[in-house]
């Protein structure tokens, strides 16, 4: 069988100034004449990528924020041109890189289904065949003829995807539009694409939600700083790109320490069941100890480090008293849970070390138990200047904005 | 249905693939023009108010003060009035198609169709409010009595017409395509669109310019031939076939360069917007 896409070593660069507006100004490029070139720094969104898809495959693209899996997905959306290489393409693409472009706050919901269906590619004999369909999946039929600045966020939302769902191309190439509305609206999406994977139309799929890349997607790339790393079937990808690819350790077990107190086990937790850490959720950081001896003043807590090593908090069990207390004195077995609450760490690798000994006497356990773990930022809130590796802007802490 | 998508090199026009796209390009002209007279009491009403009362202003203004009415023999509120509707187009289109780009980023960074379908269709708008202008414009030749020279009419109407609409679209291409890149004409546009209006016959007669260098730069101004035919199916006077081959030819020029500029650097605009 002949692939339907055939992705052949494509490059893209990209010319980055420091400190300089996103666009020229004319005057700009007069002075520029007469100062060296050098404050360019040439910056490969993509390096070498080759891959073929076959018909009826569905596609997941895994890589970090800055991966290249964007520009990957403008570049087959023939949004941008590549810099080197060649895509030869054997069906119809259609792109869904937002969901909802176009839409007119000024036009009622009908006029835009009509332009946004077409902006996405249908044919205006294809909407009115599918008019009713769109109609009844957005549910939003009462206000077909308000302007659509006096929609809920919610019901546009609903309605972009109403129109998004009903496109039957060949290709369809889709860019963490999930990661957009509520629960519900999520798993009403996801449904509606695990149908269209079913029918047999070749899917490609960006996303950092690993659960749905999963049950979605046959197969998986991995990116990682423009070049491709992997190429399998999905489980496999996830897999090497979480475990390998970001060195997460995200549980331990054993048995270390002294013979008043041993160190079982330590983990960090999110609510699924990957070794990635979603920031959107709440995350769990738990501690096993067991306790031999009757002991008093017993220290436990830990270290929370970024990547670079800067300390960013420390917490010990007893933080929460007025005085140091003896919780803990009898021996046996103790566990202890700290909860960081959701929306609260940025994108970005983290180190936990934890803390066990006895109150100015001594230190337990060193480095035994160590975690490092990457949280990913998926619902998108307040991701701008959350990329660690940019110096300076950018925030180990991650916004969460409320318009009031 | 196979194609390649390759790094952008060669130019072309691709004419078929703007053709395919001709849906999109309805949707896009009918959204401006449906948004533009959104939410207005008067709404389309404001295409033919708008000259209307330049008309008005001009004809007490300016129509005594420079004396105009010596070197015409139509009625001045007549001459003006159709200055004013085939520079409509070329104003209106120049504003909307300059920043029509910039306005629709947005969509041109999330979805792929010709670009050129953006300048375009929002110049398609002002021809919309020039075809609103007729309604008033045969009202006023009514009142005035004015004479129409029918064969004219038919043979420079459409004339007129082409040639504005070529010099607006190569004009508002080029322009929407540098103002991608160069976010100053932004602010150059206005300050242009209104130099232009003095630099062509629209409120005084060419007869008034002596100077003969003046004359010969007004002559490369397409706009100025265009006006200068359509104003000849309601006067009798000789046409000047020089200055109106002229003006075709400049006005293809001005679309060759346009198209030309936009086709080149469209495939960054989604780098740049």
């Amino acid at each position: 069988m002949r692939p339907i896409i055939e992705i052949q070593s494509i490059s893209k660069n990209f010319k980055i100034q420091h400190e300089r507006q996103s666009y020229l100004s004319l005057r700009d490029s007069f002075t520029n004449i007469f100062k060296s070139k050098n404050t360019l720094e040439e910056f490969w969104a993509l390096k070498d990528v080759s891959f073929d898809v076959y018909p009826g495959e569905s596609i997941g693209i895994l890589g970090r924020n800055g991966a290249g899996k964007s520009t990957l997905l403008k570049i087959l959306s023939k949004i941008t041109p590549p810099y080197s290489g060649k895509i030869i393409s054997r069906g119809r693409i259609a792109s869904l890189l937002e969901v909802g472009t176009g839409f007119h706050p000024e036009l009622t919901g009908r006029e835009n289904i009509y332009l946004n269906g077409s902006i996405l590619g249908l044919k205006r004999s294809e909407i009115n065949k599918q008019f009713d369909a769109i109609v009844d999946f957005s549910g939003v039929e009462k206000f077909l003829d308000t302007p659509l600045k006096h929609y809920s966020s919610g019901m546009q939302l609903r309605l972009a995807f109403a129109v998004a769902a009903h496109l039957e191309p060949e290709i369809l190439i889709i860019d963490e539009v999930l990661a957009v509305g509520d629960a519900e609206f999520q798993k009403k999406c996801m449904g509606k694409m695990g149908e269209v994977s079913k029918s047999g139309r070749t899917i490609l799929f960006v996303s950092h939600n690993i659960s749905a890349l999963s049950s979605l997607c046959t197969k998986g790339i991995v990116l990682a700083n423009g070049a491709l790393k992997f190429n399998g079937d999905i489980t496999s990808a996830i897999k090497y790109y979480s475990g390998e690819y970001l060195n997460n350790i995200t549980s331990w077990e054993g048995n270390e320490g002294d013979d008043q107190v041993r160190l079982h086990k330590t983990w960090i937790k999110n609510n699924t069941e990957n070794l990635i850490i979603e920031s959107s959720y709440d995350i769990e950081v738990g501690i096993t100890v067991e306790v031999l001896k009757p002991i008093r003043d017993l220290i436990l807590g830990f270290m929370l480090y970024s990547e670079l090593g800067a300390e960013l908090a420390y917490s010990l069990y007893d933080d929460d008293q007025d005085k140091v207390l003896q919780l803990i004195t009898t021996p046996g077995i103790y566990t202890r849970k700290f909860i960081i609450p959701a929306n609260t760490l940025a994108m970005g690798s983290y180190k936990l070390e934890f803390d066990v000994g006895i109150h100015m006497t001594k230190k337990i356990i060193a480095s035994q138990g160590e975690l490092s773990f990457s949280v990913e930022n998926i619902s998108g809130i307040g991701r701008r200047h959350l990329t660690p590796n940019v110096k300076g802007r950018s925030s180990l802490f991650r916004p969460n904005w409320k318009v009031e | 249905m196979e194609y390649e998508i390759k790094p952008a090199d060669k130019l072309s026009l691709n004419l078929k693939e703007l053709w395919e796209y001709k849906e999109l390009f309805y949707f896009f002209t009918w959204r401006d023009i449906k948004v533009k007279y959104k939410q207005t009491v008067l709404g389309f009403a404001w295409a033919i108010l708008q000259p209307a009362l330049m008309m008005v202003v001009f004809t007490f203004l300016f129509g005594k003060a420079i004396g105009a009415q010596s070197h015409i023999s139509m009625p001045y509120p007549v001459f003006v009035y159709t200055g004013l509707m085939l520079w409509g187009i070329f104003s209106g289109g120049l504003q909307a198609s300059g920043n029509s780009m910039v306005a629709n980023a947005n969509i041109i960074k999330k979805i792929y169709f010709p670009r050129l379908i953006i300048p375009l269709s929002s110049i398609l708008v002002s021809v919309f409010d020039f075809l609103m202008t007729i309604i008033p414009f045969i009202g006023l030749l009514l009142y005035y009595q004015t004479n129409v020279d029918w064969l004219r009419l038919f043979i420079f109407f459409p004339l007129s017409f082409i040639i504005i609409l070529l010099t607006t679209f190569g004009i508002g291409t080029f322009l929407a395509a540098l103002n991608v890149k160069y976010r100053d004409f932004r602010y150059v546009l206005p300050f242009m669109i209104q130099f232009l209006m003095f630099a062509t016959p629209v409120i005084y007669p060419a007869t008034i310019v002596t100077d003969e260098r003046i004359k010969f730069l007004l002559s490369l101004n397409p706009l100025s031939s265009a006006i200068a035919i359509f104003r000849s199916i309601f006067e009798p006077l000789p046409i000047d076939y020089n200055a109106l081959g002229l003006g075709l030819a400049m006005s293809a020029f001005f679309l060759l360069i346009g198209i030309y500029y936009f086709r080149k650097t469209e495939a960054y605009f989604a780098d740049l917007a």
